[in-house]
């Protein structure tokens, strides 16, 4: 009978029930539009950085030599290489060469990044698009951004002036931002031309490839207990801590938006905090009415709270149902793309929103239905 | 709710008022609406209120409608003390033995008819599964089957007026209080109205607490109560 009374009250005041009803429905489109959002930039970003999440790279230590001390050169011997990867064993240890030059591509001069790696090595690290891995001592595969900024095809030659001249035998596949190398924008090269073309004996970092994720920890360990037992010689970072800190950064940012979302949920409540009051003060007299023929406080309170919860339970479901648009929206915007719009982690952002949306409806019916449970019934019924 | 009667309200009357003071405190200053009331009502009574405006007529009608306790005093009604009485008892003990019809019949808008005289049932029983009592009820009203279904807002007001006196039987009172129930009709349908209610009285054994200002309505009671600044006369 109360749930009743509530429906046709919701019903009777059409209008400005469907005003509260858009209220809840826009709050929840956008509360779970910027879950959405949130969740498919941090899966987008977890994507693109997931192939580089499985490195160590260990670099010369940089801090805390002060002028003039420690270390002068910043590289890593032979020796140094060697003893990490007895450290790192069984896992694969990836020893570079990267400096920056002045290129010459065709009439056109340009400056690039060059790496030198060992031709076994670059397999393991870079994927070809095009052509093949190194071969011989002068040919260069070309990161995909820098081939087509600068036209560079299979077969192009770079002149790299006094330090030689190099064949593109391949170009690599777009490999995204990297905490290792970020082959994308220069050019990989075999590193004994590296060597002698630079003048460069040691190496600028060790990338060690784990194989199984869990025993990334370990390897770091070992590899910082091996090299830094007396002092600091190198820094090992491990690539899955820093992507956890970027996640984690993103993480935060899908919460903020999510959070402003909810402000438009709270204002919302508001609104049927509101129209609940408006709908008590209306009701006064038939309020004295009802108890004073025996309905209990906690019956008028639940009266006035299946109200609430009408507005609700509407307002939430037809908001779940559109945030599906609205998330598509917002992700075809802002990533041009939809593909983690319907997996679990992006969906359960409309319970979530669903949720909200229902607990913000009742919270707002909570007051009403107290002031309307405590109206004096003889005060009630005298209410004209 | 079946329980033991009050050393205090022990006896044959079924609503005692002793010494009863109702005291309202207002910024201006305290408001003396009963002035130790003593009275006794029998089970089975007619009993018409009379008294001017500001009396203390409607306080003596909702203290005993417990809708109101006394400041002082004792007030019994089926043999139990109200004073301290929790507002949850106090709402039962409505919902199970009084019924009340009001001067503007106070019927829920949103209802239909039949609806209205269902609801108190459902709040006595918790059950829907009650139409045949009430339409039991509505007929005994004279009200025709086509009305059932009709909102208050679609009824004239003797029709109204029978409606509400169904809903205030629905749950069978020992007691009906009525405050000016043909306050609101024309002569005619609130002559028909008090018919009613002397049947209920005489016929049913109903006990009737009427507020009234008509002398002509008044002698349908067999006692009238005059109140003048809240003391019985």
């Amino acid at each position: 009978m109360f749930f009743e009374l509530a429906r046709r009250n919701v019903r009777l005041h059409w209008l400005r029930s469907l005003l509260a009803i858009l209220g809840i429905i826009i709050g929840v489109v956008t509360i779970v539009s910027m879950g959405i959002l949130g969740n498919s930039l941090v899966l987008a970003i977890s994507d693109s950085l997931s192939s580089v999440g499985d490195s160590i790279i260990v670099t010369p230590h940089v801090g805390g030599m002060g002028f003039g001390g420690g270390q002068s050169s910043n590289l890593l011997s032979d020796r140094d290489v060697e003893q990490i990867r007895r450290a790192a064993a069984p896992h694969v240890t990836i020893p570079v060469y990267s400096g920056s030059s002045r290129m010459t591509i065709g009439s056109e001069d340009t400056v690039g990044t060059v790496y030198g790696l060992k031709p076994d090595d670059v397999p393991v690290l870079l994927e070809i698009e095009e052509g093949s891995f190194l071969r011989g001592s002068s040919g260069a595969m070309v990161g995909a951004t820098f081939a087509e900024e600068n036209d560079i095809k299979v077969g192009s030659r770079i002149n790299l002036g006094e330090r030689g001249s190099l064949r593109v035998v391949g170009i690599l596949k777009e490999r995204g931002m990297g905490f290792d190398i970020n082959p994308d924008f220069g050019i990989v090269v075999e590193d004994q031309w590296f060597r002698q073309a630079f003048d460069q004996e040691e190496y600028n970092q060790v990338i060690v490839k784990v194989k199984d994720l869990n025993e990334i920890e370990e390897v770091k360990d070992s590899i910082d207990r091996t090299m830094n037992r007396k002092e600091t010689v190198v820094d090992v970072i491990d690539t899955r801590a820093i992507l956890e800190t970027i996640l984690t950064t993103f993480g935060q940012i899908s919460t903020f938006t999510t959070v402003i979302g909810g402000i438009s949920l709270i204002v919302a409540g508001v609104s049927i905090l509101n129209i609940m009051l408006m709908s008590v003060t209306e009701r006064i007299k038939e309020i004295g009415v009802i108890r004073s023929i025996g309905t209990q406080r906690k019956e008028v309170r639940r009266m006035f709270l299946y109200e609430a919860l009408i507005l609700g339970l509407i307002g939430s479901s037809i908001g779940g149902a559109l945030s599906i648009i609205g998330g598509y929206a917002v992700s075809m915007v802002m990533l041009q793309t939809t593909e983690y719009l319907f997996v679990p982690s992006s969906l359960v952002y409309i319970v979530y929103g669903v949720g909200f949306g229902l607990g913000t409806s009742l919270v707002s019916g909570f007051y009403p239905a107290w002031k309307a449970s405590n109206l004096n019934p003889i005060e009630a019924l005298r209410h004209e | 709710m079946e329980e033991a009667i009050s050393p205090e309200c022990d006896g044959d009357t079924i609503i005692r008022f002793r010494g009863v003071t109702k005291i309202y405190p207002l910024p201006g200053g305290d408001v003396v609406a009963l002035d130790r009331v003593s009275l006794d009502i029998g089970k089975g009574e007619f009993i018409a209120i009379m008294g001017p405006s500001g009396s203390g007529k409607s306080t003596l009608l909702n203290l005993m409608g417990c809708l109101d306790t006394p400041t002082a005093g004792i007030l019994c009604i089926k043999g139990r003390n109200i004073r301290g009485m929790s507002d949850e008892d106090l709402t039962i003990l409505r919902r199970d033995y009084l019924g009340f019809i009001f001067q503007q019949f106070n019927l829920l808008p949103l209802l239909t008819a039949l609806e209205n005289v269902q609801y108190p049932l459902i709040l006595k029983t918790g059950s829907r599964e009650c139409l045949e009592r009430c339409r039991g009820v509505l007929m005994a009203m004279d009200l025709g089957e086509t009305l059932y279904s009709h909102k208050p807002s679609e009824l004239s007001g003797g029709q109204q007026q029978r409606v509400a006196i169904a809903r205030a039987l629905v749950n069978d009172p020992e007691i009906l209080l009525a405050d000016e129930p043909t306050g609101n009709l024309d002569s005619k349908t609130g002559a028909a109205i008090m018919g009613l209610l002397d049947d209920l009285n005489r016929n049913r054994g109903k006990t009737i607490i009427m507020v009234t200002h008509d002398p002509a309505i008044a002698e349908y009671a067999h006692r009238v109560i005059r109140i003048v600044d809240g003391k019985i006369l």
